[in-house]
Formats: C-alpha cells, structure tokens, sequence
C-alpha cells in the first residue's frame, strides 16, 4: 500500500472525496462545529451556480460528493439538487441533524439512487449527546433514524464525532446502529471551527485514545474517513484505510459561498484556494491552485524526523495542528508519543490562528458536564 | 461474490465508474461504495477491453501482454471479481449482486 500512497500524495485528477457545505444555516449549534454554522450567507450559491458545479463535478467523474452544511436540509433547492447531482451520476452522501427528515421525506430519499445519508450523533444517549449538540438533538435524530427505517431507506449511516464523553459508548453505538441494520462512522474531533473553542475540553485523553485505537482494530467495518492515521503509532496494526493526510491531494471542501479549502477541517484564509465563482470554476482550482499545488510536493516530516514512527502516523493531522498553534512539520497535539503535549506547553494562548470565516449565531454555547 | 473463472467473458460492473488517473484509474463501486485502484495503465487498457473478448486470456493477448505475466493480471482481475467489481458477461450466468455481502476489498471512506 505504500506506494500507493505515495502516489496519493502527488494528487489525483479529481478528488476521491469532496465536501460541499450548502449552507451555513444551522437550528443547532453543536459546540465543536467545523464551519462555526447558524446563520445563512447571503452570498450563499445560487441554485443555477450549485447545478452549474454539480456539471463540473460531473464532467471530472467525481463519484460522489459528502453534502454538509450548516444543516443542508433547510436550503430550499436541497431535493432538487441531490436529484439533479444523482441525475449526473454524481452520488451523494449527505449529512444531517435530522430534524427536517420527516415521515414523508424519508419515503421520497428512500425512492432516490446514488444516495447515502449521515445522522450525526454525538453521544449514544441523550445527555451525552445533547450536551454537545443541544437541547433535544437526541430525540430529533431518533426521530429520523426511525423515519428512516419506517421508509426501508436501507443501511443508513451514524456519523459520531469521539469525543471524551462518548468513548465509553462505542460499544453503545454499534449496538444502536446494529439495531438499525446502519453503519457506523466514527470521526475525529478537530480543533477547527467553534471546536476550537471546546477542543481542550472534549479531545480524548491519552488513555482513550489506546481504547478507541483497539476498539477500531476489533470492528473493522466501522467506518472512519480515514480521519484517526494518527492513531497508528500505538502498535504494529495500522487501522484500514488511507495512511495520509489527504488534503488538496484527495480530498477539498466546498463552501456554501463557493470558496475552496484544502479540507473539510481548515476552514481558513490560510487554506483557501479559490472561489468557484472564478474563470475555470473549481476544476481550474483543483488542477491547478498554488496550495493545493504546494500540498501535493514532498512535505518534510520536521521536527517528527527523528521520531521512529513518523511512518505509521504521518505526522498526524494538518488541521489539527493548525488550530492549536502548532508548526506544522512538527506532532500532532494529540501525538500518541506524547510530543504534542509537549509542543502545546510552549504555544502562547494567544497566537492562536484568529477565525476568518465564523456564521455562529450570536448566542452563548455553554459546554455540559466534563469528565 | 463471483470468483473468475477463466472460462467465461467478464466486464466491468454497469454500477462501476472508471476514472483515468496518473497512476492508472480510480474504479468507484456505486452499489457497495467502494473504491479500487487500477495501478496500470495496462491494466486500465485490459479491464476496458475484457467485454470485447470471450475469456480473460483472449483480452491479454488483444493488449499485447505477454504470458509470462499473466499470472500477476489474472490475479488483479481476481481480486477486482471477488470484490465486485468484475461480473461475468453472459447474462445466464449472471450472479445475484448481494451487495450486502461484496468482500471487505476495496476502501470506504
């Protein structure tokens, strides 16, 4: 596989994995949000500049696109554009709070080709979960595994990001997917977004972190992203899937304005490419742009060099790294070895990299009980 | 999942998307959503020209490889069968697609 990866990391024709925020609409206000959602943008795509990208995607064979947000499901056009994204042989895999998946929807999306659907979920209980992504969140994505199941949609999956609260209920949540006949994803938490506000408090600890790399090895067919390579150094299994940091080689986001960034987690002045709103559209970006160009070279492993197990974890995660002030050639802050702590001690608070893009609705988020 | 037989005509999967990369192509499974790497250019060259030949060995001869390598194709198409990816041509001997059960091949993100 090494070498395959290898390849990986000189960038592909088009990406293996492309996120399209629709909006930044949100009713939640989950505290570790990506791209800091509540309110919409008024530059938001049009629906003819989301079908016009959807032909791009198209005309470049990207298989399939993760649709997110905010909440996508509350921009009006969401049907018309997942039909017309499947209509061009570009699958979709959507992300939602569930809260607008009623009866009736999931009866029209279980009638739909090419289409996957994500529940996010954070916790396998309602305090869990609730105290992370709001009052009643629980009960909301109940209701529309329920609808889901009701409407014979098929294997739906669970999306729960881990965090230090829900890692003693993996098991939970298998179960409940089990019961489901879904699958289940498990992703990292990521400092980026308002989730750089609450990463301290919910990343998992170190002890957790050896749990969640066991537990992963002993269910392989939960699904991952490939977000946990970090993870790798803890012992001679490295986890399924692609060891490397994919972004601007396999991977980019798109935001509800049209902006490119270099992955779903970096959403930054510092790794934005472009606008698809630019001549050449998102195509002429992903072939073409200086950073995704610069991402693609050979990255040093710096200050990592020296360590045994760069190999098997990489150096971890970009964004990860950004968002906690680290440099980044050097550990990741939740480096299994231990160096990230380390390199954390010596970041001074506030050189933190300022948010360039934050639609938060002006209210306060108050985290629930920490362990 | 079906296992190669050299006997038979094999395609691609209708579900199956095939996009040319440097590296040779990226292959995306639209039923069990999963993906492979076709890592030649020849092998490229070979899975697209499989429809047009009665057996596997019959495309490796169409595409100029040589039989000493064959073995090391036949092996890639296995592996592109059990997972899926290949279906046999003739319609009789059509599998049941259980995607529910395709083979762990493959990555899912």
């Amino acid at each position: 596989m090494t070498g395959l990866t290898e390849e990986l990391k000189l960038g592909l024709d088009a990406p293996i994995c492309l996120t399209w925020e629709l909006t930044y609409a949100c009713n939640l206000a989950c505290v570790h949000c990506l791209s800091s959602s509540g309110r919409r943008d008024s530059r938001e795509l049009s629906t003819a500049e989301a079908k016009a990208l959807i032909d791009q995607m198209a005309a470049m064979q990207v298989f399939y696109v993760n649709i997110g947000g905010g909440e996508p499901m509350l921009r009006p056009d969401f049907f018309e554009l997942v039909g017309y994204a499947t209509s061009k042989g570009v699958g979709v895999k959507f992300s939602t709070n569930g809260s607008r998946l009623t009866p009736q929807r999931a009866v029209e999306l279980a009638a739909m080709d090419y289409l996957d659907i994500q529940i996010s979920l954070d916790g396998a209980d309602a305090a869990t979960n609730d105290a992370v992504r709001g009052a009643g969140s629980f009960q909301t994505a109940v209701a529309a595994m329920d609808a889901l199941a009701d409407a014979q949609f098929g294997p739906f999956k669970i999306s729960v990001v881990v965090t230090r609260h829900n890692i003693p209920q993996l098991d939970a949540f298998k179960n409940l997917a089990d019961g489901y006949g879904a699958e289940l994803r498990l992703t990292r938490l990521r400092p980026a977004g308002r989730g750089a506000d609450t990463w301290t408090e919910l990343h998992p600890l170190a002890d957790q972190q050896v749990t969640l790399y066991h537990w992963l090895l002993a269910h392989p067919d939960v699904l991952t992203g490939d977000s946990f390579f970090h993870l790798n150094a803890l012992g001679d299994d490295p986890l399924p899937g692609l060891n490397l940091c994919g972004a601007g080689r396999v991977v980019c986001l798109v935001d509800p304005i049209g902006d490119v960034y270099a992955c779903p987690f970096v959403l930054h002045d510092e790794f934005k490419a472009g606008n698809v709103r630019a001549t050449g559209g998102f195509e002429e970006i992903w072939r073409h742009c200086d950073l995704f160009t610069d991402l693609r070279q050979p990255q040093s492993a710096g200050a990592c060099a020296s360590c045994g197990q760069f190999d098997a974890c990489q150096g971890g995660c970009m964004a990860a790294k950004f968002f906690t002030g680290l440099p980044l050639d050097g550990p990741d802050p939740e480096c299994v070895a231990g160096h990230g702590e380390t390199s954390l001690a010596s970041v001074t608070p506030g050189a933190l990299p300022a948010s360039t893009s934050n639609h938060s609705k002006p209210v306060a988020v108050s985290l629930g009980p920490t362990r | 999942m079906a296992r190669l037989e050299p006997e038979k005509g094999w395609q691609l999967h209708p579900r199956v998307g095939l996009r040319p990369e440097p590296f040779g192509a990226l292959a995306y499974h639209f039923d069990n959503r999963r993906l492979n790497f076709l890592r030649s250019p020849e092998l490229v060259a070979l899975v697209r020209a499989l429809p047009e030949h009665r057996t596997p060995r019959g495309a490796f001869d169409a595409c100029g490889i040589e039989p000493r390598r064959w073995p090391s194709f036949e092996r890639a198409l296995h592996a592109l069968a059990d997972s899926g990816f290949l279906i046999p041509t003739t319609a009789e001997n059509l599998p049941a697609l259980e995607t529910e059960h395709a083979s762990q091949e493959g990555i899912v993100f």
